[in-house]
């Protein structure tokens, strides 16, 4: 089987600290990991090649050239090779114009029978690249599968995870499924495997290798556009109640009373 | 490149590889590939005799966007009952429509849901599409997406809200594609450009670090799925009248490509934390399961309900239905008691637009206390049992 992953490079939200000063974030430091629910992708793809050997993996990611050291941390937990689509053109891309380039990307890889996205990336958590693929691709798409039941001559049968339980969905191959985290727990990299990762190339595209135009791609085909961007202003401090424990809850009680919140 | 074979449908009669000006197109098998020398020029999809190639909008155009008018609400429905986030923006809607100077309306799928166009007009709409099919009575990425599309494109509506339910972030980006616009998601916050009366989106990204404002100003329709829990519900008028019209979509073999085999429902019924007065959560502070104990017997006394941090759900003492948070519910109770929680930021996205905010802690410089109304510093477990007895007073 062929299997394509979509693994997106992204600043580990936890370590985002805000400038308290300018009110901006600060990115430097923050260190850069692939994106969890990605991990979760890319091994239910290695599970696959675990039980059918003669399977390959292929991870795809658009974005800077720094995303190769993310790539090279797939290729060490297993991956067969990587793609990275970087270019000034796809700068300042949303999720339809990412979406466009990672399905030319994808195209140029040739026939798949399954991709794997995450459900989605922390730095935006919009969960719509995976779906947009698809329907770029023309291929039916699974979103927040908790589990792969099985496979059978061209069909998956997989959980897909619900608010309040879960559906069984029946769903005919080439298509997209993207992983949640209860899907499975991601593998460590091997030592042998980092050092062979490192022999590997990853192979670099840019807009003219996957037959885009300019103007189809980044910012300029994005529909959305920022109007601004600002931190949330923090709430007003409130009030610290003093005196003892019983006194204190006393307050609070005849407080809320008042506000008739009780 | 925004050519599409559709697999199920393609024969391998090889039409297109002869009409194909750019030798772009391969045979594998009985299947079309469209290769990378294809500019998309759309002489393939004309000539294919089983409708199996498709072209998709996708380089930005300004189309005409004057012809789009009307604010639409996707009305999720599941097992017959509407979510609540539909009663939601159905109240978001309204104020948008005023706004503008527009219709409400609701976009309903399903399968003999009749009741609901009634439900949904009394809330505000004063028009619901309705297509009451077999096909849709259970969400379906395809079946939804085909119908809502072609809705779209007849009656073209400016702006298409969806909760941000699992359904909704399914069927919004393949919509958003479909109709070559943009999405965005997640929204907390809508409202209109006095100016040019587009529609401003707000969401937090960063994971609540950084809130943004996106606009989608030259394609239709905008579309923003909203978070449960963040608007304020649409007024309830049974007097109210609207139109119901009927929509009508056909399938055809190929369209819908997912089976649903089986839905099963979890054993935790859905806590209704969206839907709340009181919520009383609890976090690593409690120290162990037994704290919960302590807290439901506390909520209950409030007339309340339980809530946790994703520390005290990762620890395993309740489940993850209740977590509260950017990765939980997002929570809008009148009152929020946040015992044991230190308040992380991701904690705080799902709770901060709370009515009043009651922190207890032991610590006095946990972050929590930053945004509480009343902070008390205090062992939870002397705290809570003084607030009891004071209540049973
Ligand atoms: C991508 C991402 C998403 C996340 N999403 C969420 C989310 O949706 N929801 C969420 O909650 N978290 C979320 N988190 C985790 C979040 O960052 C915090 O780790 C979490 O909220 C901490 O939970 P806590 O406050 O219960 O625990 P802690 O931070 O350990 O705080 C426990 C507090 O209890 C106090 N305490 C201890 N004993 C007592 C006592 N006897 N009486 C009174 N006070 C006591 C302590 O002083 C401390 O302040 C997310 C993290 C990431 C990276
Ligand atoms: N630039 C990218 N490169 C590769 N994959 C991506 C990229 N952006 C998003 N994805 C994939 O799409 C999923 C959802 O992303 P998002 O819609 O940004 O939340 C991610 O988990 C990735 O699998």
């Amino acid at each position: 089987m062929k299997i394509i992953v979509c693994a997106k490079q992204v600043p580990d939200t936890n370590e985002v600290r805000i400038d308290p000063v300018k009110g901006t974030l600060i990115r430097d430091g923050v260190p850069s990991i692939l994106n969890p629910d990605d991990a979760n992708a890319l091994e239910a793809a290695l599970t696959i090649k675990d039980q059918n050997p003669d399977s390959t993996v292929s991870v795809i990611s658009m974005g800077p050239p720094q995303a190769c050291y993310m790539l090279r941390e797939c290729l060490a937990m297993g991956a067969d090779d990587a793609y990275l689509l970087s270019s000034r053109a796809f700068g300042g891309a949303d999720t339809c114009a990412t979406s466009t380039t990672l399905a030319a990307g994808i195209r140029k890889l040739g026939k798949f029978d399954i991709i794997f996205a995450g459900r989605q990336a922390i730095d935006g958590d919009t969960a719509q690249v995976g779906p947009q693929v698809a329907q770029r691709l023309g291929i039916p798409v699974v979103t927040y599968v908790q589990k792969i039941r099985e496979f059978k001559d061209g069909t998956v049968v997989v959980e897909r995870q619900l608010e309040d339980g879960f559906e069984v969905i029946e769903v005919k191959t080439p298509c997209m499924l993207t992983a949640v985290k209860e899907l499975n727990n991601p593998r460590y990299m091997t030592i042998g495997r980092i050092e062979e990762a490192y022999t590997k190339e990853i192979t670099i595209w840019n807009e003219d290798d996957v037959a885009l135009k300019p103007e189809s791609c980044g910012l300029k085909a994005s529909p959305t556009q920022v109007f601004r961007s600002f931190t949330p202003p923090p709430k007003g401090k409130g009030e610290m109640l003093s005196g003892t424990i019983p006194e204190m809850a006393a307050t609070l009680v005849k407080k809320l009373t008042e506000k008739h919140l009780l | 490149m925004a050519i599409n074979v559709i697999a199920e449908k393609c024969k391998g009669c090889q039409k297109c590889i002869k009409a194909c000006p750019f030798n772009a197109i391969t045979m594998e098998g009985k299947l079309a590939v469209i290769g990378p020398s294809c500019t998309s020029c759309g002489a393939c999809v004309e000539v294919c005799p089983f409708d199996a190639i498709e072209k998709t909008d996708e380089a930005v155009h300004t189309a005409d966007i004057t012809a789009y008018h009307d604010v639409w609400v996707f009305a999720e429905q599941r097992d017959g009952q509407l979510m609540s986030v539909v009663i939601e923006l159905l109240g978001e809607g309204r104020k948008l429509a005023n706004e503008i100077g527009c219709q409400l309306c609701a976009i309903l799928c399903g399968e003999n849901v009749d009741d609901l166009t009634a439900e949904l007009i009394a809330h505000g709409a004063d028009k619901v599409y309705y297509a009451n099919m077999p096909e849709l009575k259970t969400y379906n990425t395809d079946a939804y997406t085909k119908t809502i599309y072609e809705a779209i494109t007849k009656y073209k509506p400016e702006i298409l809200l969806l909760g941000a339910t699992h359904i909704g972030r399914d069927l919004g980006p393949c919509l958003a594609v479909k109709c070559g616009t943009g999405l965005t998601a997640d929204c907390t916050k809508l409202d209109i450009d006095p100016e040019d009366k587009k529609l401003r989106q707000t969401r937090p990204a960063f994971g609540g670090n950084l809130m943004a404002t996106i606009i989608c100003p030259n394609h239709r329709p905008q579309m923003s799925t909203v978070r449960p829990g963040v608007m304020d519900k649409a007024e309830y008028d049974k007097n109210r009248k609207g139109e119901v019209i009927a929509l009508t979509p056909t399938f055809k073999e190929g369209d819908i490509r997912t089976k649903v085999l089986e839905i099963v429902k979890s054993v935790t019924e859905l806590v209704s934390l969206t839907d709340a007065d009181i919520i009383v959560s609890g976090g690593a502070g409690l120290g162990g399961p037994e704290g919960f104990e302590l807290l439901r017997e506390f909520a209950k006394k409030l007339g309340g309900v339980v809530g946790a941090s994703r520390a005290a759900v990762d620890s395993g003492w309740i489940d993850h239905a209740y977590q509260v948070g950017q990765t939980g519910t997002t929570v809008k109770p009148k009152l929020y008691f946040a015992c044991g929680i230190s308040g992380a930021i991701q904690h705080l996205a799902g709770m901060q637009n709370s009515g009043y905010i009651i922190a207890i802690n032991k610590n006095e410089n946990a972050p929590i206390f930053e945004i509480a109304d009343y902070g008390i510093v205090g062992d939870l477990y002397k705290v809570i049992p003084a607030i009891m007895e004071e209540l049973d007073k």
